[in-house]
């Protein structure tokens, strides 16, 4: 499992090219990063179906869904930042208004952009895209479900937006087998204390926090929710039956990503005032992110299992603290 | 039926729609009637009973807010019936305040937020081009929709692409809601900058249909490059107390002034 490291932007350009052989009439369009979103594997092999559309992010996804509109599938992608912040407009009235099929595929998303800094980190893409009706939203873990979550996209009609991070990430789920469906949630470690749930370049995080509470003998639930919208409502329901705190770790504000839709789903279910469940979300609080290296800004951040860890003895056992073996 | 008789018919309809819905944009619908008549009776090839072929020109109406008049040569054209302008900008219709191509048969695609339609006619043109395609798109853009800077970017990749399947015409009416486009954020000078983009422009009087004719000709003969036509038109066009005032860029107008709208345009030649 985790010895191995890819990022994401890896197993995206080279499952471009495998989609480009199956469907002759997919475009991938790109705004001067082609190196760094990896359309570039894709514009070698099918340099007739690769369109540059230079520093212009608005245009580029009017053109994708202008494409969209002539039987054609459109993956289209820049940094989260430009894509879902300053085309966000472009994305609402002629990508998802008309219910286009355009894949909107962002990368560097989130405080792990490292030394750029705050004017690329982009920590509210996921609102921005979960709120436009109709979009799809995804945020998978690892190269496997990158895939599995590009493949999805092709063969679904509609947009979706595909949020992929910077970062090299430990390969969990298998490239080639690992399949993905709307509301795809997987547990990938069972517990009853509390559960963990994350999306993007989380999954070491969590562990980390499950063996700190295994240290201490008590099990913790690992939910990876690469489906961001629609959210899988089961793993939450189970999640207030079974355990006594919910987790959710997001690069990403905790204001409009993983963590409000899940308090959102909580609320409608409409079942935690019969069983009380703490809700704990870990992510960039209502803050702008920083320069520095992706692993300073996650400490800095709180993105490290000691202070979640701490978080969730505060909320759930606060008489433990002084015993908790870190 | 000649295109004279299309755009007067087409000019009933928009004010029509509009006094019945009780709202919309007549001044910019009125001045583009006579470019979008001479494309949907003469130039595009698009049927009613394929409104969906692959191979079909594109119609891109960049200034969204003249549906009327799209709506209105669609229903000429068969596409829906004519009646169905009654419902125009109502609840429980599709003829929807700006063009919905999801319902309405014909509508190559959603507008209404300025400076997108362009981008997306580009995107049809651009996949023409890759895929080997002999459709041609053509966009109806309005002179204050320049002033969106989205516009000069596809400007600049229709130019890049080369793209001279794309026939672009600008609404040059000089009015926008806040007045002239002079006093409020000037885009002039159009053909000037359209020429530094890398455009085939060719400027004609927007109501004279022979130079509209012209203009079509010579943007198809024209290779390697876009085509803008920057057409003079006057907002308003056969309405007398529509034209060249800003005050009719979104206004319907009452049951006397209807009246006295529809006399004018069935007296027009």
């Amino acid at each position: 499992m985790a010895d191995n490291m890819k990022a994401q932007r890896d197993a995206y350009g080279e499952v471009l090219v495998e989609l480009g052989k199956k469907y002759p009439n997919m475009f991938v369009l790109d705004a001067d990063l082609t190196k760094s979103t990896k359309t570039v594997t894709f514009q070698k092999e099918f340099p007739k179906r690769h369109i540059n559309c230079g520093i212009a992010e608005g245009n580029m996804m009017a053109v994708a869904a202008g494409i969209s509109t002539c039987d054609n599938i459109v993956f289209a992608s820049s940094f989260a930042m430009f894509a879902a912040g300053r085309a966000y407009e472009q994305i609402r009235n002629s990508i998802c208004y008309p219910h286009n099929n355009v894949k909107v595929v962002a990368t560097h998303a989130g405080l792990t952009v490292g030394e750029d800094g705050a004017t690329h980190q982009c920590l509210e893409d996921l609102g921005l895209m979960r709120s436009i009706p109709g979009m799809v939203v995804l945020a998978p873990s690892d190269s496997g479900s990158t895939k599995a979550a590009c493949r999805f996209a092709a063969e679904y009609d509609g947009p979706v937006y595909i949020r992929l991070g910077r970062l090299p990430l430990p390969c969990v789920n298998d490239e080639e087998n690992y399949k993905f469906e709307l509301g795809q949630a997987d547990v990938v470690a069972d517990g009853d204390f509390a559960t963990v749930m994350f999306c993007g370049p989380f999954y070491s995080l969590a562990m980390e926090v499950r063996e700190l509470f295994a240290k201490n003998g008590l099990n913790i639930r690992v939910v990876d929710v690469p489906c961001i919208k629609p959210m899988n409502q089961e793993v939450v329901k189970n999640a207030i039956y079974d355990t006594k705190a919910i987790v959710t770790i997001e690069d990403h504000n905790i204001y409009g990503g993983l963590g409000s839709a899940v308090a959102e789903t909580i609320a409608e279910l409409n079942i935690s005032n019969r069983r009380p469940t703490e809700l704990i979300r870990i992510g960039a609080e209502d803050k702008f992110g920083k320069s520095g290296s992706p692993k300073e800004l996650l400490a800095a951040y709180g993105f490290t299992a000691e202070a979640i860890a701490k978080k969730i003895i505060a909320a759930v056992c606060p008489e433990f603290e002084g015993e908790f073996k870190f | 039926m000649e295109t004279k008789d299309f755009a007067k018919n087409m000019r009933k309809l928009i004010v029509e729609a509009i006094y019945n819905s009780g709202s919309g944009h007549p001044g910019g619908s009125l001045s583009c009637t006579d470019i979008v008549s001479v494309l949907f009776n003469e130039e595009m090839n698009k049927s009613p009973e394929c409104p969906k072929d692959p191979d079909r020109d594109r119609f891109v109406l960049s200034k969204g807010h003249a549906s009327a008049t799209l709506y209105a040569a669609l229903a000429l054209k068969g596409f829906f019936p004519t009646e169905e302008m009654k419902t125009f900008r109502k609840i429980g219709g599709r003829l929807e305040g700006h063009p919905d191509m999801k319902y309405i048969p014909g509508v190559d695609m959603s507008t209404g937020s300025l400076g997108q339609g362009i981008s997306t006619a580009c995107g049809m043109a651009v996949s023409g081009k890759r895929l080997n395609k002999d459709y041609r798109v053509y966009a109806v853009m309005g002179d204050g929709e320049l002033e969106e800077g989205q516009c000069w970017e596809a400007f600049m990749f229709a130019a890049h692409y080369k793209l001279d399947n794309l026939c672009v015409f600008i609404d040059f009416n000089g009015l926008q809601i806040d007045g002239e486009i002079t006093k409020v954020m000037s885009p002039l000078p159009i053909p000037e900058k359209m020429k530094a983009f890398g455009f085939n422009v060719i400027e004609i009087d927007g109501h004279n249909l022979d130079e509209i004719r012209a203009a079509l000709k010579n943007a198809k003969e024209t290779k390697g490059m876009p085509t803008a036509v920057v057409c003079h038109t006057v907002k308003g066009k056969g309405v007398s107390f529509m034209e060249n005032a800003a005050g009719w860029h979104g206004t319907a107008p009452n049951k006397e002034q209807y009246e006295q709208a529809i006399k004018e345009i069935e007296a027009n030649g």
